[in-house]
């Protein structure tokens, strides 16, 4: 079966200012080389601390950036190096929820011409059906007729949610890339929204990108889960594999800092150390090997290639290989 | 957490009318609107307005000073110039090409200000670079020396002086509306319009143009008493609007040398110039708080 999205050795570096007349050879490598693979009606999740690059992939998946190399599929057509005019039918297959509520919705805009927007630039309809449907999507997502002809600010950022997922859903897309869409909500709104996610897409038959730094809301939405580190993918597992079985020590620290609702069990005091190192300068060989317990001279020198095992668990380390069956755990726990 | 909305302004009233409501809610803003309407009266029929002719001279009454001092005479009620005309009459009659000019100046630097403000804002790269550059070639060049050679080539018309005054204008203009750019282009919701297969065009017109448009009005008001000024400067070097035609700063740049003997010739216009500005810039303010959504509720 052929994937809805597939991106190959895709990369996105940002070049550094250079000194006057001067081009720099020096860049930001956001990320670097990276292959994926969503199928219809799946969640991905993907996970990593802030600056691993998950919202640079996420905008290059939904081709709001340009990728520097490498090639997108989507439905088996190249989108990589399309101008806007040869992306409009891609448009209406995928579509983008973003982290802020706040600022994702037009403040000069009334929901309901944010909703009809989409379906006059594509010339979907004629206005009374235009009308009919934006009516619709408000039901779909739980938000009342009344509210059309309101502006954002005269809703809460759960509701704004909501706006932004009826715009995404307008088009009636094949893949709508979340980007931590409910990050910047309250946790019992948190609930709410990804409940809403469930029922449409068992509704829709949607397919999710859904990129988050939570991993117990990935734990709750996705299918299978990509983790990231300095612009690349470390690991990729059925997200009960990955859950169970954590073979990257990376993956390994941060299941490890979740925290567990019970008193009996001790969290470990320090996990991980150190920040996210320089993506301008990253380490030689494993970008990790600074940060990990188990690193060995080959993690030095050598970058480790992304190995699929058993089950398709995907794993870049040299340690704990995908194919090895003892699996050593860096935190012990 | 509830998912309670606020309560919101009656539906039935059109955007236009509640915009407009808005604006003149304040007792300054309504005064500003008297101001403006009794200068656009003015602009529109001096004759009807005016108490008498305002080119008509008489030498044996120069220099009178207003109707409430010892030598005044009741029927010129803020006295007479040097060659003996009605200053009531010549204010009323200076409105008209003192307010035509200086607006229709803003209209021609706000047009080419914000179409090169939005290019620069929103391309950035090559065409901002470009643009940024005739910004401030045109800004480091001295503005009364580059009106004096074109008026010297191309003749002191109102036309001429439109377009130059418009000319000199558009600089900061641009600059004013590529600086919101830049803030507002960054913003989520020019992403979603672009996920949704938005032209560029209408990424502009329709999402960062109206969140920007607060700040174009505000300083719009501004740049019309500017230009009002402006037009003064250039009267006052005879490359204005040229005599016996009335203009506001024509009048105080001529009244300025009798301001011993007649002080109202030169500080009548002032204070009609300052009526102005003061009525364009209270409104500029209100209407862009009228404008922006998020305070409606608060009014």
């Amino acid at each position: 079966m052929t994937p809805l999205l597939e991106a190959i050795e895709i990369a996105r570096h940002f070049p550094l200012a250079g000194k006057l007349f001067r081009r720099s050879t020096r860049a930001v490598k956001a990320v670097d080389g990276v292959s994926i693979a969503l199928h219809a009606g799946e969640t991905l999740g993907l996970v990593g601390e802030s600056g691993c690059g998950k919202s640079t992939l996420g905008r290059l998946l939904a081709r709001l950036d340009e990728p520097t190399g490498g090639t997108i599929r989507f439905e088996g057509q190249d989108i990589a190096g399309l101008d806007e005019a040869a992306l409009k039918p891609f448009r209406r297959r995928t579509q983008i929820v973003f982290q802020n509520p706040y600022s994702s919705l037009n403040p000069r805009q009334t929901i309901g011409d944010t909703l009809i927007e989409p379906l006059l630039i594509h010339g979907i309809g004629d206005a009374a059906s235009r009308l009919q449907r934006a009516h619709d999507l408000l039901d779909i997502v739980g938000l009342r007729r009344e509210h059309f002809g309101r502006y954002p600010h005269q809703f809460s950022g759960g509701q704004r949610q909501r706006i932004g997922i009826a715009r995404a859903l307008a088009l009636e897309p094949a893949l709508i890339i979340c980007d931590e869409p409910v990050s910047a909500l309250d946790v019992s709104i948190q609930s709410q929204i990804l409940n809403l996610l469930d029922d449409l897409q068992k509704r829709f038959g949607l397919a999710y990108l859904f990129i988050s730094h939570d991993l117990r809301v990935i734990e709750h939405i996705a299918d299978r889960v990509a983790v990231m580190y300095l612009g690349r993918i470390v690991e990729e597992a059925p997200v009960a594999d990955i859950y169970a079985r954590p073979r990257h020590p990376y993956t390994q620290a941060l299941l490890a800092a979740v925290p567990v609702p019970d008193p009996a069990r001790r969290q470990p005091e320090v996990v991980l150390e150190g920040n996210v190192p320089n993506p301008i300068d990253p380490p030689s060989g494993c970008h990790f090997h600074p940060r990990c317990p188990l690193a060995e001279a080959r993690c030095r020198s050598e970058m480790p290639p992304l190995v699929t095992g058993a089950g398709g668990h995907k794993v870049r380390c040299w340690v704990n290989q995908a194919e090895d069956p003892v699996v050593r755990n860096a935190w012990q726990i | 957490m509830s998912d309670a909305t606020v309560p919101v302004q009656d539906a039935t009233e059109s955007r236009t009318r509640h915009v407009l409501r808005t604006t003149f809610a304040s007792w300054p803003a309504k005064l500003s609107l008297v101001v403006l309407t009794l200068a656009l009266a003015c602009a529109i029929a001096p004759s009807l307005i005016a108490p008498r002719d305002a080119f008509l001279q008489d030498l044996s009454l120069r220099l009178l000073p207003p109707a409430w001092e010892p030598r005044g005479q009741a029927l010129y009620w803020l006295g007479t110039d040097q060659l003996g005309r009605d200053t009531v009459a010549r204010i009323i009659h200076g409105a008209r090409i003192t307010l035509l000019v200086s607006v229709l100046a803003v209209v021609v630097s706000a047009v080419i200000g914000i179409a090169a403000g939005l290019a620069a804002g929103f391309y950035r790269g090559l065409t901002d670079a470009i643009i940024l550059r005739l910004i401030d070639m045109q800004l480091a060049f001295p503005l009364i020396l580059l009106v004096i050679a074109v008026v010297a080539v191309v003749g002191p018309s109102l036309t001429n002086l439109v377009i130059v005054m418009g000319l000199s204008g558009w600089p900061r203009f641009a600059r004013i509306v590529r600086g919101s750019v830049l803030t507002v282009r960054h913003l989520e919701f020019v992403d979603a319009a672009r996920a949704i297969g938005a032209s560029q065009f209408r990424m502009m017109a329709h999402h960062i143009l109206p969140n920007i448009m607060s700040a174009i009005i505000v300083y719009a008001s501004f740049e019309v008493a500017r230009m009002i000024l402006l037009e003064a400067t250039l009267s006052f070097l005879g490359l204005g609007v040229q005599p016996p035609t009335p203009t506001w700063g024509g009048m105080i740049s001529e009244g300025r040398r009798y301001v011993n003997q007649s002080w109202t010739v030169a500080i009548a216009p002032g204070i009609a110039i300052a009526a102005v500005i003061l009525a364009f810039n209270i409104l500029g303010d209100a209407l862009r708080d009228a404008l922006d959504p998020q305070l409606e509720d608060r009014t």
